[in-house]
């Protein structure tokens, strides 16, 4: 049954992945958009499959409900005719796939050199609770937890004063 | 049938290369960051399944990071493409060509 589940699931996340990048049909960007979407939630569903609930929860709140938002907001504001007119030149994708293929080769043959220890120790579950002992209670992760609100507030500023109209007014 | 840690792995190394692939093919910057973010899920997916073979919690600990990470980048990175489209009038790689000679 998780055999299946995985097969199906995996087959989905690869191809809404390659129509992301490279759709035949249509350029607009807002399909690729879309088809992150299903992407994102195919993950999501290997994050369940690999007793990962509050990291598949986060997921779909994160990217399926902030980030590809974002997106499609920035899409509405700017002007995409001219894309559509975008010729794809040759040398590019042979670029592209010369590049893709040399990455896949280098990682999957270093997959195979390293020898898998398919061991399958206890399972754990990734529940909130277990996650929030493990950031809470040992304290080895409570400095970089701090630190990295910090980086979304950095964040929040610079791309406020960065997408801003008048400078001079803020 | 037995799914073990090597399905994970290589499922995350295809989908890291078809981010790859985006990201150097395409010329319009928005989809170069949904490669962009391709390639951060597919770590994220590699992190967990180290986790869930490991019995060890610290792999799903770090996908947190990474998450909070690409959330950021995302923001700075769509507002950099709303200042260069208020600049140039487009989004394309090859049209940002401001210090050419």
């Amino acid at each position: 049954m998780e055999g299946i589940l995985f097969y199906i699931i995996s087959a989905v996340a690869v191809l809404c992945a390659v129509m992301v990048v490279a759709n035949p049909f249509s350029k607009n960007p807002i399909t690729s958009a879309l088809f992150l979407v299903v992407t994102i939630i195919s993950l999501a569903g290997l994050f369940v499959l690999l007793n990962a609930f509050f990291i598949a929860i986060v997921q779909i709140l994160i990217y399926a409900g902030a980030v590809v938002v974002l997106f499609l907001f920035v899409l509405m504001l700017i002007d995409l005719n001219e894309e559509q007119k975008r010729r794809i030149k040759f040398a590019t994708i042979i670029s592209g796939l010369i590049g893709a293929g040399a990455m896949i080769y280098v990682i999957i043959s270093a997959l195979c050199k390293s020898g898998f220890s398919s061991a399958n120790k206890n399972a754990i579950e990734g529940s909130p609770s277990a996650l929030g002992n493990a950031f809470f209670s040992r304290g080895e992760f409570l400095l970089p937890f701090e630190i990295v609100s910090v980086l979304l507030l950095v964040a929040i500023c610079g791309s406020i004063y960065i997408a801003a109209k008048d400078k001079n007014k803020l | 049938m037995k799914i073990g840690i090597e399905h994970y792995l290589i499922l995350s190394a295809i989908l890291f290369c078809i981010g790859l692939f985006g990201v150097i093919a395409r010329r319009n910057l928005l989809i170069i960051l949904m490669g962009v973010e391709l390639m951060l899920n597919a770590g994220n997916l590699a992190l967990v399944a180290f986790s869930r073979f490991n019995g060890n919690l610290d792999g799903q600990l770090m996908v947190f990071f990474t998450i909070t990470v690409a959330a950021a980048e995302v923001a700075v990175g769509l507002a950099l493409i709303v200042s260069i489209y208020r600049w140039f009038k487009a989004t394309g790689s090859d049209d940002l060509t401001l210090m050419k000679l």
